[in-house]
Protein backbone atom coordinates (compact mmCIF):
# COMPACT_ATOMS: atom_id res chain seq x y z
CA UNK A 1 0.00 0.00 0.00
CA UNK A 2 1.18 3.32 -0.38
CA UNK A 3 1.35 5.49 2.32
CA UNK A 4 -0.36 9.02 1.82
CA UNK A 5 -1.26 12.06 4.04
CA UNK A 6 -3.36 15.28 3.35
CA UNK A 7 -1.99 18.22 4.93
CA UNK A 8 -5.18 20.78 4.75
CA UNK A 9 -7.92 18.33 4.91
CA UNK A 10 -10.71 20.52 6.61
CA UNK A 11 -11.46 22.28 2.97
CA UNK A 12 -14.06 21.29 0.22
CA UNK A 13 -10.74 20.17 -2.00
CA UNK A 14 -9.28 18.27 0.67
CA UNK A 15 -12.33 16.64 1.61
CA UNK A 16 -13.63 15.26 -1.48
CA UNK A 17 -9.42 13.91 -1.66
CA UNK A 18 -10.05 12.34 1.40
CA UNK A 19 -13.23 10.78 0.63
CA UNK A 20 -11.46 9.71 -3.17
CA UNK A 21 -8.24 8.05 -1.26
CA UNK A 22 -10.20 6.55 1.58
CA UNK A 23 -11.46 4.73 -1.42
CA UNK A 24 -8.57 4.01 -2.80
CA UNK A 25 -7.45 0.15 -3.45
CA UNK A 26 -3.85 1.12 -3.51
CA UNK A 27 -4.08 3.98 -0.91
CA UNK A 28 -3.56 3.91 2.92
CA UNK A 29 -4.67 7.60 4.12
CA UNK A 30 -2.46 7.91 7.53
CA UNK A 31 -2.73 11.38 8.41
CA UNK A 32 -4.80 14.47 7.53
CA UNK A 33 -4.50 18.32 9.06
CA UNK A 34 -6.50 20.53 9.89
CA UNK A 35 -5.07 23.57 12.28
CA UNK A 36 -8.86 24.84 13.25
CA UNK A 37 -10.19 21.56 13.68
CA UNK A 38 -7.17 19.31 15.64
CA UNK A 39 -8.47 16.41 17.76
CA UNK A 40 -11.85 16.41 16.03
CA UNK A 41 -13.31 13.39 13.80
CA UNK A 42 -13.24 14.21 10.32
CA UNK A 43 -16.73 13.45 10.04
CA UNK A 44 -17.22 16.49 11.72
CA UNK A 45 -16.58 18.92 8.61
CA UNK A 46 -16.75 16.13 5.83
CA UNK A 47 -20.56 14.29 6.93
CA UNK A 48 -20.70 12.43 3.80
CA UNK A 49 -17.12 10.49 5.35
CA UNK A 50 -19.89 8.86 8.58
CA UNK A 51 -18.74 5.20 8.86
CA UNK A 52 -15.79 5.54 6.47
CA UNK A 53 -13.49 6.41 8.66
CA UNK A 54 -12.53 7.00 12.07
CA UNK A 55 -9.07 9.26 11.42
CA UNK A 56 -9.36 12.50 13.12
CA UNK A 57 -7.60 15.73 12.49
CA UNK A 58 -3.84 16.57 13.09
CA UNK A 59 -1.66 19.34 13.55
CA UNK A 60 0.71 19.87 10.33
CA UNK A 61 3.81 19.73 12.87
CA UNK A 62 2.23 16.48 13.57
CA UNK A 63 3.12 14.81 10.34
CA UNK A 64 5.26 12.13 9.78
CA UNK A 65 6.89 10.66 7.42
CA UNK A 66 4.92 8.80 4.36
CA UNK A 67 5.36 7.89 0.82
CA UNK A 68 3.00 10.42 -0.63
CA UNK A 69 1.70 13.80 0.85
CA UNK A 70 -0.92 15.66 -0.73
CA UNK A 71 -0.90 19.65 -0.25
CA UNK A 72 -4.68 21.10 -0.16
CA UNK A 73 -3.81 24.26 1.42
CA UNK A 74 -4.67 27.87 1.58
CA UNK A 75 -2.86 29.81 -1.02
CA UNK A 76 0.77 31.08 0.21
CA UNK A 77 1.35 28.53 2.88
CA UNK A 78 2.70 25.38 0.19
CA UNK A 79 4.94 27.29 -0.31
CA UNK A 80 6.38 29.01 3.05
CA UNK A 81 6.40 25.51 4.42
CA UNK A 82 7.62 23.80 1.47
CA UNK A 83 10.96 22.93 2.68
CA UNK A 84 9.29 20.95 6.13
CA UNK A 85 6.87 18.87 3.39
CA UNK A 86 10.10 17.94 1.48
CA UNK A 87 11.59 16.20 4.55
CA UNK A 88 8.63 14.40 5.05
CA UNK A 89 7.76 12.77 1.50
CA UNK A 90 9.85 11.74 -1.32
CA UNK A 91 6.59 12.49 -3.47
CA UNK A 92 4.33 16.03 -3.28
CA UNK A 93 0.92 16.53 -5.01
CA UNK A 94 -0.36 20.12 -4.65
CA UNK A 95 -3.56 20.90 -4.96
CA UNK A 96 -2.76 25.33 -4.35
CA UNK A 97 -1.77 27.63 -6.91
CA UNK A 98 1.69 28.39 -5.32
CA UNK A 99 3.63 26.08 -7.83
CA UNK A 100 1.74 25.93 -11.21
CA UNK A 101 3.17 28.76 -13.10
CA UNK A 102 6.78 28.29 -14.14
CA UNK A 103 7.95 31.69 -14.83
CA UNK A 104 9.29 33.64 -11.90
CA UNK A 105 7.80 36.96 -13.97
CA UNK A 106 4.45 35.20 -14.56
CA UNK A 107 3.81 34.87 -11.24
CA UNK A 108 4.82 37.98 -10.06
CA UNK A 109 2.57 39.47 -12.33
CA UNK A 110 -0.69 37.04 -11.69
CA UNK A 111 -0.15 37.03 -8.12
CA UNK A 112 0.97 40.38 -7.58
CA UNK A 113 4.11 39.55 -5.64
CA UNK A 114 7.69 37.87 -6.07
CA UNK A 115 7.73 34.31 -5.35
CA UNK A 116 9.08 33.04 -2.48
CA UNK A 117 10.92 30.17 -3.71
CA UNK A 118 11.00 30.48 -7.31
CA UNK A 119 14.38 28.30 -7.70
CA UNK A 120 11.56 25.18 -7.10
CA UNK A 121 9.18 26.50 -9.76
CA UNK A 122 10.98 24.22 -12.57
CA UNK A 123 10.70 21.27 -9.92
CA UNK A 124 7.07 21.08 -10.32
CA UNK A 125 5.27 19.03 -13.23
CA UNK A 126 1.85 20.16 -14.22
CA UNK A 127 -0.49 17.72 -12.94
CA UNK A 128 -3.05 18.04 -15.99
CA UNK A 129 -2.64 14.28 -16.71
CA UNK A 130 -3.89 14.68 -20.27
CA UNK A 131 -1.18 17.17 -21.20
CA UNK A 132 1.91 16.23 -18.79
CA UNK A 133 1.50 12.71 -18.72
CA UNK A 134 4.96 11.16 -19.92
CA UNK A 135 6.50 13.66 -16.80
CA UNK A 136 4.12 13.26 -14.68
CA UNK A 137 5.44 9.08 -14.17
CA UNK A 138 8.19 10.03 -13.27
CA UNK A 139 7.46 13.58 -11.22
CA UNK A 140 8.39 13.88 -7.33
CA UNK A 141 6.84 17.36 -7.36
CA UNK A 142 3.23 17.86 -8.80
CA UNK A 143 1.26 20.99 -9.04
CA UNK A 144 -2.40 20.32 -10.61
CA UNK A 145 -4.18 22.94 -12.27
CA UNK A 146 -6.74 25.26 -11.18
CA UNK A 147 -10.09 24.55 -11.75
CA UNK A 148 -11.13 27.62 -14.74
CA UNK A 149 -7.62 26.15 -16.08
CA UNK A 150 -8.47 22.97 -16.23
CA UNK A 151 -11.83 23.46 -18.23
CA UNK A 152 -10.34 25.79 -20.41
CA UNK A 153 -7.35 23.80 -21.28
CA UNK A 154 -8.64 20.81 -22.17
CA UNK A 155 -11.01 22.77 -24.40
CA UNK A 156 -8.56 24.63 -26.33
CA UNK A 157 -5.30 22.93 -26.75
CA UNK A 158 -6.07 20.68 -29.17
CA UNK A 159 -6.84 23.70 -31.73
CA UNK A 160 -3.30 25.54 -30.41
CA UNK A 161 -1.26 22.41 -30.93
CA UNK A 162 -2.85 21.91 -34.65
CA UNK A 163 -1.69 25.68 -35.29
CA UNK A 164 -5.61 26.27 -36.00
CA UNK A 165 -6.39 28.73 -33.44
CA UNK A 166 -5.47 32.58 -33.28
CA UNK A 167 -7.42 33.65 -30.50
CA UNK A 168 -10.02 32.81 -27.61
CA UNK A 169 -12.08 34.23 -25.44
CA UNK A 170 -13.43 32.31 -22.27
CA UNK A 171 -16.54 32.91 -20.47
CA UNK A 172 -16.62 30.85 -17.45
CA UNK A 173 -19.82 30.15 -15.05
CA UNK A 174 -18.50 28.49 -11.58
CA UNK A 175 -20.55 27.35 -8.58
CA UNK A 176 -19.74 28.78 -5.59
CA UNK A 177 -17.75 25.64 -3.80
CA UNK A 178 -15.13 27.18 -6.47
CA UNK A 179 -14.96 29.71 -3.74
CA UNK A 180 -13.56 27.55 -1.10
CA UNK A 181 -15.11 26.45 2.45
CA UNK A 182 -14.00 29.42 4.31
CA UNK A 183 -17.61 32.21 4.99
CA UNK A 184 -16.99 35.57 3.21
CA UNK A 185 -19.50 38.52 2.31
CA UNK A 186 -19.90 36.90 -1.17
CA UNK A 187 -21.19 33.49 0.35
CA UNK A 188 -23.77 34.32 2.61
CA UNK A 189 -27.36 32.96 1.16
CA UNK A 190 -28.82 36.26 0.36
CA UNK A 191 -25.98 37.27 -1.91
CA UNK A 192 -25.23 34.22 -3.29
CA UNK A 193 -28.45 32.80 -3.33
CA UNK A 194 -29.60 33.02 -6.96
CA UNK A 195 -26.60 35.25 -8.25
CA UNK A 196 -25.20 35.66 -12.03
CA UNK A 197 -22.31 37.80 -11.00
CA UNK A 198 -19.47 38.67 -12.96
CA UNK A 199 -17.25 38.50 -10.07
CA UNK A 200 -13.51 38.69 -12.35
CA UNK A 201 -14.40 40.36 -15.96
CA UNK A 202 -10.39 40.88 -16.14
CA UNK A 203 -7.29 39.71 -14.37
CA UNK A 204 -8.33 36.34 -13.14
CA UNK A 205 -4.66 34.43 -11.77
CA UNK A 206 -6.03 31.45 -13.89
CA UNK A 207 -5.55 33.15 -17.15
CA UNK A 208 -1.42 33.15 -17.00
CA UNK A 209 -1.90 29.35 -16.33
CA UNK A 210 -4.09 29.11 -19.40
CA UNK A 211 -1.58 30.77 -20.96
CA UNK A 212 1.44 29.19 -20.04
CA UNK A 213 -0.54 25.65 -21.46
CA UNK A 214 -1.92 27.24 -24.75
CA UNK A 215 2.52 27.97 -25.19
CA UNK A 216 3.86 25.00 -24.61
CA UNK A 217 1.63 23.83 -27.39
CA UNK A 218 1.94 26.95 -29.91
CA UNK A 219 5.93 26.47 -29.60
CA UNK A 220 5.48 23.34 -31.38
CA UNK A 221 2.63 24.69 -33.86
CA UNK A 222 4.45 28.14 -34.21
CA UNK A 223 1.68 30.28 -33.52
CA UNK A 224 0.55 32.52 -30.37
CA UNK A 225 -1.91 32.20 -27.35
CA UNK A 226 -3.74 35.92 -27.14
CA UNK A 227 -6.23 34.54 -24.57
CA UNK A 228 -8.98 36.21 -22.40
CA UNK A 229 -10.32 34.75 -19.88
CA UNK A 230 -13.75 36.53 -17.62
CA UNK A 231 -15.57 34.21 -14.75
CA UNK A 232 -19.26 34.56 -13.56
CA UNK A 233 -20.66 33.07 -10.15
CA UNK A 234 -23.80 31.83 -11.41
CA UNK A 235 -26.29 29.68 -8.34
CA UNK A 236 -24.28 26.00 -8.42
CA UNK A 237 -22.52 24.78 -5.69
CA UNK A 238 -20.27 22.54 -8.11
CA UNK A 239 -19.40 22.52 -11.44
CA UNK A 240 -17.48 25.13 -14.23
CA UNK A 241 -18.66 26.06 -17.60
CA UNK A 242 -16.28 27.56 -19.98
CA UNK A 243 -17.73 29.45 -23.03
CA UNK A 244 -14.66 29.50 -25.55
CA UNK A 245 -15.00 31.57 -28.77
CA UNK A 246 -11.84 30.96 -30.48
CA UNK A 247 -11.06 32.52 -33.85
CA UNK A 248 -9.13 30.74 -36.20
CA UNK A 249 -7.10 31.08 -38.93
CA UNK A 250 -9.16 29.69 -41.41
CA UNK A 251 -13.04 28.49 -41.86
CA UNK A 252 -13.34 25.05 -40.22
CA UNK A 253 -16.81 22.61 -40.25
CA UNK A 254 -17.40 20.22 -37.29
CA UNK A 255 -16.16 17.29 -39.49
CA UNK A 256 -12.58 19.10 -39.26
CA UNK A 257 -13.43 19.64 -35.68
CA UNK A 258 -14.30 16.00 -34.72
CA UNK A 259 -11.07 14.69 -36.36
CA UNK A 260 -8.82 17.48 -34.22
CA UNK A 261 -10.53 16.55 -31.01
CA UNK A 262 -10.99 12.71 -31.47
CA UNK A 263 -7.09 12.89 -32.24
CA UNK A 264 -6.37 14.31 -28.54
CA UNK A 265 -8.84 12.82 -26.89
CA UNK A 266 -9.72 9.60 -28.49
CA UNK A 267 -8.51 7.20 -25.96
CA UNK A 268 -8.67 9.68 -23.26
CA UNK A 269 -10.29 8.31 -19.59
CA UNK A 270 -11.54 11.28 -18.43
CA UNK A 271 -12.27 13.44 -21.51
CA UNK A 272 -15.72 12.54 -23.36
CA UNK A 273 -16.70 14.75 -26.39
CA UNK A 274 -20.06 15.63 -25.92
CA UNK A 275 -21.88 16.65 -29.29
CA UNK A 276 -25.30 15.16 -29.78
CA UNK A 277 -27.70 15.62 -32.88
CA UNK A 278 -30.66 15.06 -30.83
CA UNK A 279 -32.12 15.17 -26.82
CA UNK A 280 -31.98 17.23 -24.48
CA UNK A 281 -28.14 16.84 -23.48
CA UNK A 282 -26.50 17.97 -26.51
CA UNK A 283 -23.30 19.79 -25.23
CA UNK A 284 -20.93 19.20 -21.82
CA UNK A 285 -23.55 20.53 -18.69
CA UNK A 286 -21.71 20.57 -15.13
CA UNK A 287 -24.73 19.25 -13.47
CA UNK A 288 -24.29 15.61 -15.22
CA UNK A 289 -20.35 15.57 -13.99
CA UNK A 290 -21.33 16.31 -10.33
CA UNK A 291 -18.48 13.89 -8.33
CA UNK A 292 -17.07 12.51 -11.50
CA UNK A 293 -13.76 13.12 -13.16
CA UNK A 294 -15.12 13.34 -16.26
CA UNK A 295 -14.44 16.90 -18.87
CA UNK A 296 -17.03 16.48 -21.14
CA UNK A 297 -16.20 18.83 -24.48
CA UNK A 298 -18.29 19.92 -27.11
CA UNK A 299 -17.90 22.54 -29.97
CA UNK A 300 -19.96 24.15 -32.98
CA UNK A 301 -18.78 26.04 -36.01
CA UNK A 302 -20.20 29.53 -36.60
CA UNK A 303 -21.19 29.21 -40.04
CA UNK A 304 -20.48 32.85 -40.80
CA UNK A 305 -17.17 33.68 -39.51
CA UNK A 306 -13.91 32.48 -38.73
CA UNK A 307 -14.99 31.45 -35.06
CA UNK A 308 -15.62 28.08 -33.33
CA UNK A 309 -17.35 28.03 -30.02
CA UNK A 310 -15.87 25.36 -27.72
CA UNK A 311 -17.91 24.24 -24.64
CA UNK A 312 -16.21 22.44 -21.74
CA UNK A 313 -17.76 21.32 -18.17
CA UNK A 314 -16.29 19.31 -15.01
CA UNK A 315 -16.60 19.28 -11.38
CA UNK A 316 -14.32 21.74 -9.71
CA UNK A 317 -13.51 19.53 -7.09
CA UNK A 318 -13.19 16.93 -9.29
CA UNK A 319 -11.40 16.81 -12.15
CA UNK A 320 -10.54 20.89 -11.35
CA UNK A 321 -9.27 19.36 -8.08
CA UNK A 322 -9.29 16.34 -5.97
CA UNK A 323 -10.04 13.84 -9.22
CA UNK A 324 -7.24 15.52 -11.09
CA UNK A 325 -4.63 15.06 -8.08
CA UNK A 326 -5.95 11.13 -7.64
CA UNK A 327 -5.65 10.98 -11.70
CA UNK A 328 -1.58 12.30 -11.53
CA UNK A 329 -1.21 10.21 -8.64
CA UNK A 330 -2.14 6.96 -10.44
CA UNK A 331 -0.18 7.90 -13.24
CA UNK A 332 2.62 8.41 -11.21
CA UNK A 333 2.54 4.94 -9.65
CA UNK A 334 1.82 2.98 -12.87
CA UNK A 335 -1.96 2.28 -11.61
CA UNK A 336 -4.77 1.78 -14.26
CA UNK A 337 -5.48 5.51 -14.09
CA UNK A 338 -9.27 5.20 -13.65
CA UNK A 339 -8.83 3.37 -10.10
CA UNK A 340 -10.43 5.15 -7.63
CA UNK A 341 -12.32 7.52 -9.98
CA UNK A 342 -14.70 4.97 -11.51
CA UNK A 343 -17.83 6.91 -10.37
CA UNK A 344 -19.94 7.84 -13.68
CA UNK A 345 -22.35 10.16 -11.85
CA UNK A 346 -26.02 10.19 -11.52
CA UNK A 347 -29.06 11.26 -13.62
CA UNK A 348 -31.20 12.59 -12.61
CA UNK A 349 -28.99 14.74 -10.31
CA UNK B 1 -17.54 0.06 -42.53
CA UNK B 2 -18.95 3.00 -43.63
CA UNK B 3 -18.13 6.29 -42.69
CA UNK B 4 -20.37 9.25 -40.65
CA UNK B 5 -21.45 11.73 -43.13
CA UNK B 6 -21.60 14.40 -40.15
CA UNK B 7 -18.42 13.39 -38.02
CA UNK B 8 -16.21 11.05 -40.26
CA UNK B 9 -16.78 8.21 -37.11
CA UNK B 10 -16.38 4.83 -38.65
CA UNK B 11 -19.67 3.59 -39.08
CA UNK B 12 -20.43 -0.17 -39.04
CA UNK B 13 -23.68 -0.46 -41.15
CA UNK B 14 -26.23 -3.06 -40.51
CA UNK B 15 -25.34 -6.68 -41.48
CA UNK B 16 -28.39 -7.58 -43.74
CA UNK B 17 -29.31 -3.73 -44.54
CA UNK B 18 -32.62 -2.88 -46.19
CA UNK B 19 -32.96 0.54 -48.04
CA UNK B 20 -34.21 3.20 -45.89
CA UNK B 21 -32.70 1.35 -42.97
CA UNK B 22 -32.09 3.93 -40.15
CA UNK B 23 -29.34 3.50 -37.61
CA UNK B 24 -27.07 5.94 -35.25
CA UNK B 25 -23.83 7.03 -35.29
CA UNK B 26 -22.02 6.10 -32.49
CA UNK B 27 -20.16 9.34 -31.65
CA UNK B 28 -22.56 12.37 -33.18
CA UNK B 29 -26.09 10.40 -32.60
CA UNK B 30 -26.49 11.67 -35.94
CA UNK B 31 -29.41 9.13 -37.41
CA UNK B 32 -28.40 8.03 -40.38
CA UNK B 33 -30.06 6.16 -43.29
CA UNK B 34 -29.00 3.52 -45.81
CA UNK B 35 -29.11 5.13 -48.72
CA UNK B 36 -28.27 2.25 -50.73
CA UNK B 37 -26.94 -1.04 -50.93
CA UNK B 38 -24.30 -1.88 -53.23
CA UNK B 39 -22.02 -0.42 -52.04
CA UNK B 40 -23.68 0.47 -48.54
CA UNK B 41 -24.37 4.32 -48.46
CA UNK B 42 -24.99 6.05 -45.67
CA UNK B 43 -26.98 9.72 -45.72
CA UNK B 44 -27.96 12.14 -42.67
CA UNK B 45 -31.75 10.78 -41.96
CA UNK B 46 -34.15 13.78 -42.24
CA UNK B 47 -34.77 14.98 -38.24
CA UNK B 48 -37.95 16.91 -37.05
CA UNK B 49 -36.65 20.51 -36.27
CA UNK B 50 -37.30 21.21 -32.46
CA UNK B 51 -37.72 24.70 -31.53
CA UNK B 52 -35.17 25.51 -28.98
CA UNK B 53 -36.61 28.79 -28.29
CA UNK B 54 -35.52 30.53 -31.06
Amino acid sequence: MIRVSIAGGSGYAGGELLRLMLGHPAAEVCQVTSERLTGKFVRNVHPNLRGATLLKFCRLDELTPCDVLFLCLPHGESSRRIDDFLRLAPRIVDLGADFRLRDPAAYQRWYGRPHPRPELLERFVHGLPELHRVELRDAELVACAGCNATASLLALRPLWETGLAESAVIEVKVGSSEAGAAVTKGSHHPERSGALRSYKPTGHRHTGEIVQGLATATDAAGGGAEVHFSATAVDMVRGVLATCHVFTSQRLDDKALWRVYRRAYGIEPFVRIVKERSGIHRCPDPKLLAGTNYCDVGFECDPDSNRVVVLSALDNLMKGAAGQAVHAFNVMHEIDERTGLEFDGLHPA
Amino acid sequence: MNTCPVCDAAVRPPDDPVEGELLECPDCGCELEVLSLDPVVLGEAPEAEEDWGE
